[in-house]
């Protein structure tokens, strides 16, 4: 893990309430496909400006967990869930508006989804839809979110380019680009790097790290080597149940409690 | 070439040898070309005949300035008979603009209601419903423009005659939009739920998604709908033979009666000694109707074309 020394940001899963504020808490969360649990009886906490990860083999409800984060459940008439996820001290279930919840939270999904539209476009469709008009101030947001999402470098002389004919490493970075044009203050990576060259993932990963100091992240993958790269804590799915939550290291080093994320974690299954 | 390995079995194998599935996909393959081909076929076969039968009208008779400037289509005149489609081309393209004026939002709202909002039982139950309003007989329609719809435009409107451009177009307005609704929904569900995903979770409300990504995902099938709706317009013949009034007429409000250059044919066509100038005259409509259909199509694709290719 690289922090700099000036890095206040606490990391023990243990540590005090105060001094660490929860962006996220999940209490007691069971998610129900058709009353197929997916997830059962999840407890934790996300904190600020952490990156948290979720590692564990698929179907383990990773996903499903994103999905009731941001209310995606709405897209799915067959989800439902009980329990409790505050963000930001909100109940995400009871919001009045639920598209301001979705704008605080960036979402980005394993297969990069460009839409059909220009490169230019695809950054200022967020800005644009609430309600940013001025050209000079969309054309600052988008270069600064295709910059932070190492981007620009490559798509500046072809902003008006359909943003579905870059590659797909670079439509992922696009995809990152557009979630960062929300200003969100949680950023949701779906397996972002299944779609991805080794090279483009690597770049990816150096701006989750500075995107640390601006936001939370939750960072879903296949690739335990990737969470202990980038996660401070890392909570481990399991067949639907949140085996442990613990500091990434630990989970690496053998300290942790539960021989099955041991094994996990050296790839004895999964 | 020569190979180090001696091959398993003897030279003249099943790798020489063309089985019975070898030579069905050879079959299969002739018959899928020639499918394929018969469309062409067809095409150029209509537009040679109808150019044949109505090439004579054209070099012979033909007055460019009174076919194209005239408004009396007197053919069966004894003294002089004229040949003006001025009035039969403005009855054709007021009918099918009121008609597209009236379709192309309902067929498009219905489309984005039944494509994104209906669900389950609801959305299947439209889908038939829709398909059933498709497939009723054009026949049918002008019955009702006839029985259903004249009466009541005389009362609501108080003019002397029902049968007139309103008539026919919302008639014809009717008959297009199950179509276009069709196609416009097939062109919406072609749009990849990714792209709704991905819109939603950035916090876009449910209109934001439909009109700044769905609708511009789905902008060529729309297109296509559209296009399909004033092809039909252009081509409908009975409804707007029996809604329409059929007298010749330039339109000057809604209530007028108009004759459309489809009913003329029909009504005409079977009146007319086969290769006189009257029939040939016919067949010059055609050729209109036909390069008309053909420019509408063409410029269409040069249109959805020419947007992305500009993008890129």
């Amino acid at each position: 893990m690289v922090s700099s020394a000036t890095d206040v940001r606490p990391t023990r899963s243990e540590a005090p309430e105060y001094g660490v504020r929860p962006l996220v808490r999940v209490r007691d969360l069971t998610i129900r496909y058709d009353d197929e649990p997916a997830l059962a009886n999840v407890t934790f906490d996300i904190h600020e400006h952490e990156i948290f990860g979720i590692i564990g083999p698929a179907g383990s409800g990773k996903t499903s967990f994103l999905r009731a984060l941001n209310r995606m459940d709405e897209f799915t008439p067959a989800m439902e869930f009980d329990g409790r996820i505050e963000f930001d001290g909100h109940d995400v279930r009871h919001m009045r508006n639920l598209y301001a919840l979705r704008r605080r939270i960036g979402v980005v999904f394993p297969l990069p989804v460009g839409l059909p539209m220009t490169v230019y476009d695809n950054v200022a469709l967020s800005p644009r839809l609430s309600g940013v008009r001025k050209k000079a101030e969309l054309d600052e947001i988008v270069e600064r979110c295709l910059t932070r999402a190492a981007l620009w470098d490559e798509v500046k002389d072809r902003l008006h380019a359909l943003g579905s004919l870059l590659s797909g490493g670079q439509q992922q970075r696009l995809t990152i680009a557009r979630a960062l044009s929300q200003e969100p203050d949680l950023l949701l990576l779906d397996e972002f790097s299944i779609a991805v060259d080794p090279v483009t993932t690597m770049r990816i990963e150096d701006v989750l790290k500075e995107l640390r100091d601006e936001l939370t992240i939750v960072l879903v993958t296949n690739l335990v080597q990737q969470a202990r790269r980038l996660a401070d804590r890392t909570a481990f799915f399991l067949m639907g149940e949140c085996v442990e939550v613990a500091e990434t290291e630990a989970l690496f080093t053998g300290e942790v409690r539960e021989q099955r994320t041991r094994d996990y974690v050296e790839g004895r299954f999964g | 070439m020569t190979s180090d390995v001696a091959p398993r079995t003897s030279p003249l194998s099943d790798l020489d040898r063309r089985d019975a599935a070898w030579y069905w996909d050879k079959l299969a393959q002739v018959l899928i070309l020639v499918a394929g081909l018969s469309g062409i076929v067809a095409v150029i076969g209509i537009f040679v005949f109808i150019t044949k039968e109505g090439f004579g009208f054209i070099s012979e008779s033909l007055i460019p300035a009174e076919f194209f400037g005239s408004i009396a289509w007197r053919p069966t005149s004894e003294t002089r008979p004229t040949y003006g489609i001025l009035a039969l081309a403005a009855g054709t393209a007021s009918v099918t603009g009121l008609a597209m004026l009236i379709a192309v939002p309902f067929s498009l709202g219905a489309a984005i209601y039944i494509g994104e909002f209906a669900e389950g039982k609801t959305r299947e139950a439209l889908k038939v419903l829709v398909e059933l309003l498709a497939a009723i007989p054009s026949v049918v329609w002008g019955f009702i423009g006839m029985t259903i719809l004249n009466p009541l435009i005389i009362d609501v409107f108080d003019v002397p005659v029902g049968l007139s451009v309103l008539n026919a177009g919302v008639i014809l307005g009717l008959m297009a939009a199950p179509i276009m609704t069709t196609i416009a929904e097939d062109a919406l569900k072609a749009v990849p739920d990714g792209y709704r995903e991905a819109a939603e979770a950035m916090g876009a409300t449910r209109w934001q998604v439909i009109f700044q990504v769905v609708l511009p995902a789905a902008k060529k099938g729309l297109v296509a709908a559209v296009l399909l709706g004033v092809g039909r317009g252009f081509g409908e013949t009975m409804a707007v033979l029996m809604a329409s009034g059929h007298a010749i007429n330039l339109p000057t409000s809604p209530f007028d009666s108009v004759r459309a250059i489809t009913a003329t044919i029909a009504a005409e066509l079977g009146e007319t000694a086969h290769g006189s100038e009257h029939y040939k005259a016919l067949f010059t409509l055609g050729i209109l109707l036909f390069a008309v259909t053909f420019v509408i199509n063409l410029t269409a694709d040069i249109v959805v074309r020419g947007r992305s290719r500009k993008k890129r």
